[in-house]
């Protein structure tokens, strides 16, 4: 057995440059076994590179990662037959059944025939699509791609599973059945590594989660710690009118540790809105609207990496 | 061997599409071997080069072509899709399988599919009455030997395009002047003179030399070395150049 107290995943100063453009610059983290851990970050923040980094499919450019003790420069095989990937991008045999799919993929792990048909019996079940286990992958749903992706990651018992962005596309039903899958495959120990653009998917999913932004860490920890320790507790949006805008004369500052300006309304952070907006209105602010609500992950996403479009 | 995975799932799909194209390619080269070797045939006559008749001097080169077609056409759009439409070799490198094992399982593949296109070919040589002999084996060889330098070359090209559009350029201006002017129809002595060198370097027309000459038995085992040795000079430089490419792409 493993000692539990070793990472499953380490990294340390891990580096990826496709020739002048760095892609991910330096980073450091460890994942444990069993847990479900997240790349949270915009488009182009190097959660994608990182990941294939650790799949072995795109060689380390600079760096220390170890993979179950292994690195991938050497061990590439050995780590692979642990792993199981489910891409971005769905990349099935479109020509070949959805049994055919996991049966085949199956023998790239030197699975016996006969256990490959077994273990495909029991993931069509888990994710199910025992019902279409003849159908061609050209006549599935989005969804059913996905569930069938995730089956077929899990064809080798992998202790690891790597998921790029798993439910984009998906409609909501599809996405909370596929998160109810992984939970399970979660109690059942295997190690997730996530990675989102969904605030709410990393909340659900991730034990342990860190922001990218620029090929960069900017932050890390529980999706609770980020939110209590970057972020005031309390979100105030305010709508004001232009009139009363131009004589607020700093009052917004006054009522909140920090304030955020969109165009079309005020963000004000703080730890009591309703004491804010009461501040607010006795020293006669007029509001057109005026919304309190909890602090999200998104707002630290949002603090973190900025509210700039990434293209 | 882990390449013979790769090759498993090639044929596993081949045998849900084979159908389409199998009626193919049986009738093709029995209607053109028919038309060109028995019309054009008495037109040339007793003139045909080696004596043998025009069948004789011209099912060899084209089932040399035939390879060649099957290997070019096999290595452009089809392995175009693996690497970029289809993404099947993002899937197939999520496994243990490596960049080396994949190129090695697609080439054995396509060497089985050169086999299965020259091996009809041979057939409806055999059943029009050429080349029966056992020497009819060496030819299917030669074939196959000839599309594997043209599987290595194309596939090496497919590994660096965006988006394939140089495929037809290839087709036009590469594959269809060859399959014309490499000795497969006419000896290339009837070329003008400078463009003979020309000829005289391309795979077709060794791989073309060496079918015709086992089929009609008239290539000494000594002739036939240099054409040989030519075709697996070209097949050892194209692997490690498209291996090289296919690593760039699949894995950087």
């Amino acid at each position: 057995m493993r000692n539990s107290t070793e990472p499953l995943i380490q990294a340390r100063g891990l580096t990826k440059k496709f020739g002048k453009f760095t892609a991910v610059d330096g980073i450091d983290f460890d994942v444990y076994g069993g847990e479900a851990f997240g790349f949270l970050g915009p488009n182009g923040a190097g959660k994608t590179s990182t990941m294939k980094m650790i799949g072995c499919a795109s060689p380390v450019s600079g760096g220390e990662l170890t993979v179950a003790g292994l690195s991938p420069k050497t061990h590439a095989p050995q780590i692979k037959a642990r792993i199981g990937v489910v891409p971005q991008l769905d990349n099935l045999d479109a020509e070949l059944t959805v049994r055919q799919n996991l049966e085949i993929y199956a023998r790239f792990f030197d699975i016996s025939k006969a256990e490959a048909r077994k273990r495909t019996d029991e993931l069509l079940d888990f994710v199910q699509l025992s019902d279409k286990s003849e159908s061609e992958v050209e006549s599935l749903s989005g969804g059913m791609r996905r569930r069938l992706t995730i089956a077929r990651a899990l064809i080798n018992e992998p202790d690891l599973i790597l998921l790029d962005e798993p439910t984009t596309g998906l409609d909501p039903q599809a996405r909370h059945l596929l998160w109810e899958r992984l939970y399970r495959l979660k109690q059942k120990g295997v190690t997730l590594v996530i990675t989102t653009h969904y605030m709410d998917e990393a909340e659900q999913l991730c034990d342990r989660l860190v922001v990218m932004d620029k090929a960069k860490i900017v932050t890390q920890g529980t999706p609770r710690e980020l939110i209590d320790n970057s972020i005031s507790k309390e979100v105030l949006e305010l709508r004001i009118s232009d009139e009363q805008e131009a004589r607020l004369n700093g009052l917004l500052e006054e009522a909140s540790e920090r304030i955020e300006r969109l165009p079309d309304r005020f963000l004000l952070y703080t730890d009591d809105g309703e004491r804010s907006l009461a501040f607010l209105h006795s020293k006669g602010v007029e509001t057109v609207s005026a919304l309190v609500r909890r602090s999200t992950l998104e707002d630290v996403f949002l603090q973190v990496t900025g509210r700039t479009l990434v293209e | 061997m882990r390449a013979n995975r790769v090759l498993y799932r090639n044929a596993r799909v081949y045998a849900r599409t084979w159908r389409s194209g199998v009626f193919f390619s049986f009738f093709q080269p029995l209607l053109f071997l028919s038309a060109i070797g028995f019309g054009v045939g008495k037109l040339v006559g007793a003139d045909a080069p080696g004596g043998r008749g025009y069948l004789a001097f011209l099912a060899p080169a084209l089932l040399a072509s035939a390879c060649m077609q099957t290997a070019t056409f096999e290595s452009t759009y089809p392995l175009l899709g693996k690497i970029q439409w289809r993404r099947t070799y993002e899937a197939i490198l999520a496994t243990p399988i490596s960049v080396r094992d994949l190129f090695a399982g697609e080439i054995r593949w396509l060497a089985i599919r050169m086999l299965m296109v020259g091996g009809t070919f041979a057939a409806v040589m055999v059943l029009l009455g050429v080349g029966r002999s056992p020497w009819i084996l060496a030819a299917l060889a030669a074939g196959v030997l000839t599309g594997l330098v043209f599987a290595t070359v194309i596939s090496a090209f497919t590994a660096r395009t965006k988006n394939g559009a140089e495929f037809n350029f290839i087709f036009r201006f590469v594959i269809t002047p060859m399959f014309l002017f490499s000795g497969t129809f006419f000896p290339i002595d009837r070329l003008p003179e400078y463009l003979q060198p020309v000829a005289l370097a391309t795979p077709l027309y060794h791989g073309v030399a060496l079918a015709r000459g086992f089929v009609t038995q008239t290539l000494a085992p000594l002739e036939a070395l240099p054409h040989i040795a030519y075709l697996l000079v070209l097949f050892g430089l194209a692997y490690w150049v498209a291996l090289r490419a296919f690593t760039k792409r699949l894995a950087s």
